[in-house]
């Protein structure tokens, strides 16, 4: 008898993604670990859109007339503040979740374009210090690999607390990723899982994180802007308790941010996306009276110009990307597909960096693997893309008639929905409203 | 001996002085007086100098400390001895939480008591306590070595990778994946040099060592309830 595929009925509960994952569960027993990023849909960027110049404003001319891009960081405390060309900087990865030509890659190309990148959890390879000329040193709860020459040889310092994909958990790189010389940084022993922890070792809280602070910058003589990272959660609160700390520069991860290796249920069940969590921070320190005197960098599903754009008129000082800069070195390309297949994934769908075996040689410490990325290739595709990124910043913010990037404002842009006006605090387009607050004339 | 007033020159003014002298300088004997409970009192320092502290410390004393010799004649707060690289770190009273914190190298003594999670994250530092330790400590305890002379609180090296504890007291409790393992001549040699290097008088024959099982190196559900 054969079956009608019209009376095939989907349960919209028990989808097929769901019975994959609920009959892999009873057969491994343990949950999915794996890399990449948030897959669910969420509000974004995408829910916003810019109102360009017409009678009432006017535009500037395109490719003629100047918008600035540069961006000062650190400039509270810190005697040698950075200043970037470019309002988008690299996120934190660690060699060791990355690959060397990776880092190599990442910290070129963010060089030739004026930017920073950020080392991660593992510490800092003398390769990343070459290639980037202004290169932000993380200090995380697992201390792997930290020293105070390496904090004095930095640009930066950015105090990690948490990160988007997993506010409240620490890290965990599996043994398939460590090798010898990862190991050796680590101080731990060849091939086990490295569990990265959840909480500083010698501090918790935010007055203990203000004394942290004051220490970091007594080794360094008070030169280094010192990061603050958070994972968006309880935004409100933890970008006051970051400047109360002492921050020079809040780093806010919303949910859409990606790690190399995190539970599936953290992944897509913590934190809030990046969306509210900009608007959040930005109205935290406009009642501080800190907005613009400690900078903001927002990351977590960060793709494009517009995302930028958008994330800058919400009141956001620089973004960060780490995904899109994967992406951009080929991370999920139709390329190596057998690779792909021996992992069970397919390109774009490829969430794989955990194993070690990424078809691409951009998550992978395999020498054979590592090959298929040349460093100088990459490099060049990551400036390509970084210099799309800014010439369509500058595009909107032309057409929304300013000179400098950071002069575009919230009420530059509406919102496509509900959810969106109420998050980003923007009117519902073709409205006045905006969910939660009185109608602005 | 030049002498440092913290209370009236201030943290900066010290550290930026010691934190500038050279690896071969002929000022290695240093004195601080009135910390009064100063925070990151002679941190990332870098020469081979002595500094000698007359009073009680607060948090994160001789942070990231390498080749100096820093003595705290007092009490000292959290994380004393924090991210350690080299050289020697004293207390000759009690430290709170955290001593030693993921320290990679030298060593950390402390000649009264410790509070909470000493030796917590420690990569290879060598922590020698005269007294008892609170709870948590040697919590995933990397390499180095970690000497109580007195007692242990609850859940000792839980976690614990290939770093070594030696206890000459009791212990009130093991964390997951701590056991106990046999004290053989080499480890008796090891805990004595310790001793001596640390100038504390002990009775080695007391101690037991504890070190990892090596049961939770790579996750397995069959280990859930240990986590």
């Amino acid at each position: 008898m054969s079956v009608d595929p019209r009376s095939l009925r989907p349960s919209a509960t028990f989808s097929e993604t769901t019975i994959a994952e609920i009959q892999r569960a009873a057969r491994e027993g343990l949950y999915e670990i794996r890399g990449f990023g948030g897959k669910r849909n969420l509000p974004s960027f995408d829910d916003l859109v810019f109102l360009g110049a017409s009678v009432s404003r006017y535009p500037l001319e395109g490719y003629r007339e100047r918008c600035d891009t540069n961006v000062m960081l650190g400039t509270r405390f810190a005697k040698k503040p950075i200043e970037l060309k470019i309002p988008i900087t690299i996120a934190g990865m660690s060699f060791g979740a990355l690959g060397a030509n990776a880092k190599t890659a990442l910290g070129t190309a963010a060089a030739e374009m004026g930017t920073s990148t950020t080392t991660g959890d593992g510490g800092m390879t003398n390769e990343e210090r070459e290639a980037s000329k202004l290169l932000v040193y993380q200090v995380l709860p697992s201390r792997y690999g930290l020293n105070p020459d390496d904090l004095r040889r930095a640009d930066a310092i950015e105090v990690v607390i948490g990160q988007g994909a997993k506010p409240g958990g620490g890290g965990m790189l599996l043994g398939l990723k460590i090798t010898e010389r990862i190991a050796g940084m680590r101080t731990l022993p060849e091939g086990i899982d490295q569990r990265s922890a959840a909480r500083h070792p010698d501090w918790t809280g935010p007055d203990d994180l203000e004394i942290k602070i004051q220490e970091l910058r007594e080794i360094t003589n008070w030169e280094k802007p010192i990061y603050v990272k958070i994972g968006a959660t309880r935004t409100q609160f933890d970008v006051p308790l970051a400047v109360k700390a002492g921050a020079d520069v809040i780093v806010l991860d919303g949910m859409q941010g990606g790690t190399a290796a995190t539970q599936d249920v953290f992944i897509e069940h913590v934190g809030i996306p990046t969306l509210p969590a900009v608007r959040m921070a930005v109205q935290a320190l406009q009642e501080l009276d800190m907005h613009r005197k400690v900078q903001l960098i927002v990351s977590g599903g960060i793709r494009s110009g517009a995302d930028v754009a958008k994330a800058l008129a919400l009141g956001a000082d620089a973004v960060s990307i780490g995904t899109a800069a994967m992406i951009a070195l080929n991370c999920n390309a139709p390329i190596y597909e057998e690779s792909y297949a021996e992992l069970g994934t397919a390109p774009g769908f490829c969430h794989h960096c955990h194993t070690g075996r990424c078809p691409v040689g951009v998550t992978t410490q395999d020498p054979e693997l590592e090959k298929r990325l040349d460093p100088e290739l990459g490099a060049r595709r990551m400036r390509n893309y970084l210099a799309t990124m800014v010439l369509e910043t500058q595009t909107l913010a032309r057409a929304c008639g300013k000179s400098h990037v950071l002069n575009l404002e919230p009420e530059d842009m509406v919102a496509l929905t509900v959810e969106a006006a109420a998050m980003a605090q923007v009117p519902l387009a073709g409205t006045n409203w905006i969910p939660g607050m009185q109608d602005r004339g | 001996m030049p002498t440092i007033d913290i209370a009236k020159d201030g943290v900066r003014e010290l550290n930026q002085r010691l934190q500038s002298l050279a690896v071969n300088t002929n000022e290695t004997s240093w004195e601080a007086i009135n910390p009064h409970g100063a925070h990151a009192v002679a941190v990332g320092l870098m020469a081979p100098i002595l500094v000698e502290i007359k009073g009680h410390v607060g948090y994160y004393c001789a942070g990231m400390n390498k080749e100096a010799t820093v003595i705290v004649e007092g009490h000292a707060s959290q994380g004393v001895g924090e991210n350690i690289m080299s050289g020697m770190v004293r207390v000759k009273g009690n430290a709170s939480m955290a001593t030693g914190a993921s320290g990679h190298g030298g060593m950390v003594v402390v000649e009264g008591d410790t509070s909470s999670r000493c030796g917590i994250s420690m990569k290879g530092v060598d922590i020698v306590v005269g007294g008892s330790v609170g709870h948590m400590s040697g919590f995933m305890a990397q390499a180095g070595n970690l000497v109580i002379c007195g007692d242990a609180g609850a859940d000792l090296g839980d976690s614990i990778y290939e770093a070594v504890i030696y206890v000459g007291g009791d212990v009130k409790n093991l964390g997951s994946d701590c056991i106990e393992k046999d004290m053989t001549p080499e480890h008796v040699a090891k805990l004595t040099e310790l001793l001596d290097r640390a100038e504390i008088k002990a009775d080695v024959t007391k101690f037991r060592r504890f070190g990892s099982a090596r049961k939770l190196y790579n996750f397995k559900i069959d280990n859930a309830a240990a986590y």
